[in-house]
Order: C-alpha cells, then sequence, then structure tokens
C-alpha cells in the first residue's frame, strides 16, 4: 500500500534551510532520512518544496478569477514536502512519519493513496 | 538539585501519583467485574455509570463508609440489570451476599484483588499480540484509547477497533477464567510482563548513539510490573522486570545534559543517576534471585543484571564489560532477538576492541537490521574507531532511522 508522509513544517523550521548556522544539519537530517528510506526499499518518490512564500495560489469562480501571491490560508504549518512509500500498513507508516526530522518540530501526516479510480 | 527543572519534574511526579492512585480503584473493581463475568465493554460502562452517581449523591448524601464497596454494588446492579444472560446474574450473586455483610458493617480497607486475573485474561494467547498491553492499560489504569494510540504510534480509531475485538474475544471465545495451572502459569505471567515491558518504550540507551526512551508509558508500565509482583510474589522474571524498568528510569534525567544535548550511557555522570531508584532496582533483583527455580535466569533478569553492572560505575568508576558480555549470551540464549545481539557485539567491543564487536555485528542476517537504529549507530561508531571509510554510510543510516532530535543532533556532530 503507497502512503505520502506529508511534512508541515513551522516558519521556524524553513527559516533553517537558509541559515548558515542550522542549515547543514537541517539538510543533512533530511538527506539522511531519504536516504533510509531508499535503503529500507520503500522510497516510491516525493519533492521538497519551496518555502510556502513562493507559492501562488489560483482560484476561477465562474467569470471570477483570482491569483493571489503566497498560500491559500496563513496557518502555523505550512506544507513543506513529501515522501511517497509502500508498506505494509497504515503503522509502518506511521513509524516511518516518526523519523521524519520535522515530526518533533511541525507535524506530519500520514495519508493512504486513493485506489484506482473505477472505469465507467 | 533543587533548580526549577527539578521543581517542574516533582510536580510531574505528584500529578503521576495522584493519577495512579485515583486508577488504582478502578483498575480493582472493574477487575472484580471482568473476571466474573468476561463482558468487559458492559462491565466499563456499568462502572462509569457508578461513578457517575457517586458524583451526584455523596455530595449531599456524604461518603460512605466504604466507598469501593458503593461503588462496585452499584455496578453490579446496573450490570445485572443490562444482562443478557440470567448466568451473568447468577455469576454476580455470591459476592453481591459478600458485600451486603461488608455495607452491614464489615469493614475492608479494599475491594479483593483480582487485577493479576484480569491482566493473565489481557495477555491471553487468544489475544492476539499488539492488542495486548493496550488493553492491560485500558482495563487495568482506565487510560483512554486516543492516550494508548499515540503511546503505541497507531492512530486512535485503528486503536479503538482493536481494543473492542479484544474484548470481544474475552467475552465470546471462551477463554478460560480459571486460574491457568501450576505449569502454564510462569508462561502466562510472562506474556503479561512481555506486554508491560513493551508499554515502558524502547529503553534502547546501551550503545553511543543508539536512541533513547520516547514516548512509552514509564510510569504506568512501572506501577504495573509492581502490581504484578505484589500480585505474584514468587515469580523472579516479576521482580527482574521491575528491577529493569528501576534501572531505565534511575538514568532518566541523565540522559540529557543542561543544554538538553543527547549523552550516551558511557558517558553519563553517575551521581545523575537517582539513587534511590537504582538502589531499589538492586533490591529487586536480588529478591528475582531469591526466587530463581530455573536453571537461567530469565529474558528481564539477564537484561536488569546488565543494568546493574552498568550502575555499578556509581561506585567503581568502570564498566565490568566482561561480565556485560556473559550476560548478553546468556540472554541471547533465553530470548534471541536483535536488540540482544547488537547489544552483545557493542558489549564484545567494549571488552575486546572494536574489530571484535564488528565481527560480532557481521554475525547478525541482514535483513533483521534494515531499519534497526542501534545496529547502524554501534557499526557507525566502531567503524570510525577503526578509521574505516564506509563508517559515515552507517552514520548517515542511524541518523536516518531515529525518531530522537538529540540522538540526531550528536550523530551528526559525531563525523
Amino acid at each position: 500500500m503507497k502512503y505520502a508522509i506529508m511534512v508541515y513544517e513551522t516558519a521556524a523550521d524553513f527559516a533553517k534551510r537558509n541559515d548558515p548556522q542550522q542549515a547543514p544539519a537541517y539538510w543533512g537530517s533530511y538527506a539522511a532520512y531519504s536516504k533510509a528510506l531508499s535503503d529500507a526499499g520503500i522510497a516510491r518518490g516525493g519533492a521538497g518544496l519551496l518555502p510556502p512564500s513562493s507559492a501562488v495560489t489560483l482560484r476561477l469562480r465562474g467569470e471570477k478569477r483570482t491569483v493571489q501571491d503566497g498560500p491559500f490560508a496563513e496557518t502555523k504549518e505550512m506544507l513543506g514536502g513529501m515522501f511517497l512509500i509502500d508498506v505494509p500498513d497504515q503503522e509502518t507508516a506511521l513509524e516511518w512519519a516518526a523519523r521524519c526530522p520535522s515530526a518533533t518540530t511541525g507535524s506530519v501526516e500520514v495519508r493512504a493513496e486513493l485506489p484506482p479510480i473505477p472505469q465507467s | 538539585m533543587s533548580g526549577p527543572d527539578e521543581l517542574s519534574r516533582r510536580a510531574v511526579d505528584a500529578a503521576n501519583a495522584a493519577e495512579l492512585a485515583a486508577r488504582d480503584s478502578y483498575g480493582r473493581l472493574l477487575a472484580r467485574l471482568v473476571v466474573r463475568t468476561r463482558e468487559v465493554e458492559q462491565a466499563e460502562d456499568a462502572l462509569s455509570e457508578a461513578f457517575l452517581s457517586a458524583l451526584r449523591q455523596w455530595p449531599s448524601e456524604g461518603v460512605p463508609d466504604n466507598p469501593e464497596a458503593w461503588l462496585l454494588h452499584v455496578a453490579k446492579r446496573r450490570l445485572s440489570d443490562s444482562a443478557r444472560h440470567r448466568a451473568l446474574r447468577t455469576a454476580l450473586e455470591p459476592t453481591l451476599v459478600i458485600e451486603e455483610e461488608h455495607q452491614r458493617g464489615v469493614r475492608r480497607a479494599q475491594v479483593d484483588d483480582d487485577r493479576l486475573t484480569m491482566m493473565l485474561l489481557c495477555a491471553h494467547p487468544e489475544i492476539e499480540p499488539a492488542a495486548r498491553a493496550p488493553l492491560m492499560l485500558q482495563l487495568v489504569l482506565g487510560l483512554d484509547a486516543a492516550r494508548i494510540a499515540s503511546a503505541f504510534l497507531t492512530s486512535p480509531a485503528t486503536m479503538s477497533q482493536r481494543l473492542v475485538r479484544a474484548k470481544q474475544r474475552i467475552r465470546d471465545s471462551g477463554i478460560q477464567m480459571e486460574e491457568p495451572t501450576e505449569s502454564d502459569r510462569d508462561a502466562r505471567v510472562q506474556d503479561v510482563l512481555d506486554a508491560i515491558y513493551a508499554a515502558y518504550g524502547t529503553g534502547w540507551d546501551a550503545a553511543i548513539g543508539a536512541e533513547s526512551s520516547v514516548g512509552g508509558l514509564r510510569a504506568e508500565s512501572i506501577w504495573l510490573a509492581r502490581l504484578v509482583c505484589a500480585a505474584s510474589p514468587s515469580s523472579a522474571e516479576a521482580h527482574g522486570l521491575l528491577a529493569l524498568l528501576l534501572y531505565c528510569e534511575s538514568r532518566q534525567r541523565a540522559r540529557r545534559d543542561a543544554a538538553g544535548r543527547y549523552v550516551p550511557l558511557d558517558e553519563q555522570d553517575p551521581r545523575a543517576w537517582d539513587r534511590a531508584l537504582y538502589l531499589e532496582a538492586e533490591l529487586m533483583l536480588a529478591a528475582a534471585a531469591e526466587r530463581l527455580t530455573t536453571r537461567l535466569p530469565g529474558r528481564f533478569q539477564l537484561e536488569a543484571a546488565i543494568q546493574s553492572v552498568h550502575t555499578r560505575r556509581a561506585e567503581s568508576g568502570t564498566t565490568d564489560w566482561e561480565t556485560i558480555v556473559q550476560f548478553y549470551l546468556g540472554l541471547m540464549q533465553v530470548a534471541p532477538s536483535v536488540g540482544a545481539a547488537v547489544g552483545h557485539a557493542a558489549a564484545i567491543a567494549s571488552a575486546y576492541g572494536a574489530r571484535a564487536g564488528l565481527d560480532a555485528l557481521r554475525g547478525i542476517p541482514s535483513e533483521l537490521v534494515q531499519s534497526y537504529q542501534p545496529y547502524w549507530a554501534v557499526q557507525a561508531h566502531l567503524l570510525r574507531k577503526t578509521g574505516a571509510s564506509d563508517a559515515d554510510a552507517a552514520r548517515q543510516r542511524a541518523i536516518g532511522l531515529t525518531t530522537d532530535p538529540a540522538v540526531r543532533a550528536f550523530l551528526q556532530a559525531s563525523a
């Protein structure tokens, strides 16, 4: 079963990416986590994302179009990236989510992949 | 030490103690109902209603002479009102009579303790192993499913389903209510102890850079271990488990320095260990040895013995690694596990050198250690000592597998 491990980071986490003091540990911990997923043979993809400030959000409602800089809503934790893994069950997925570096500072959401859309 | 950290720790300890005392009554009363009826869910409901009645009635009518007997009486009435079978009423009747005698003035300090029998039910071979510790925590201590789920890193919905299934199994599967036979009893108590150990959490700090105890229900587990020792005073392994948990607990504060950094066991200052706790652990280990009837000590006594050797550094200033190696050999014989094998290799390295330790690590089948963090932490440490070029790959693996931010930072700094 495929699960997405979605990583929600705080503003302080995002700031670590460019802080000369903290960047090596931040990137190092994610490199090691990512490597551990592939060494275990469960990595199926994923992506790190630029910070939410770089986002552009778009909504089309009939005639009305809204394009705004930044994410849809301001919350304390923002999506920073995701990993797609293939493991037998949700509990194993949670074990791997607990190893994600941001689990102790932001939060990590685990969701199963949608089954194939039925062909009509 | 009496800084603000120490004070807040004491406040937490006091709150825990109060909470556990309240749960003491709950578990005792529920055990009384469950052991006689097997109707776990109905017994839980009846007992909650009895507690609610007490909250309504006691403030105006006064607290009864024997509050526990009062609660039990009300709960039993509720339970037999809603009984699915007449048999249930029959099962309850003898104790109802006894209780009425109590109400008439035969005051007793406490309701008889059926909690060990209930724990034996929770850890029964018919109950799936992953449900045993959660079931015990819920029935004996009254913890809610959400808190138990978090401690076991499981979703609350999954945990609730697991608990419901286990309770139905107790009701429907014909699990024998009778006390297990003498020969069966040790094995059944061992299942109870295994579940308690699982609830304590992964307390793996015997190797440099390996994960330390996170999460888990430490105070609750120690409390349950004490309960089993009291209810099964002749069990050597129960005393061994209690000793083991107390040793681990005695080092809890020493695992972090003042700045919150991880401190491996070897580098911990023994003065930061809780002396009262490890002295109690020593007493429990001695009590276990007095009760030993088998040729070899059991798993928990051996693990406690290893911790005892570590603790002796508080007096002698050194660690007797050769003795630790011997205890690990015994442990691998009575209870083989990847944890024991890695601990053995780490001890060999400390006693006989990094190369010998690496040889022992190589003997562990690779499919067992793929995601086992302590293996990679030990391997990284030993490879670095021998100057091997692949030390960094092992270190990265250990970093990627840890859940503990302090261990992660420690490993990142140990390049």
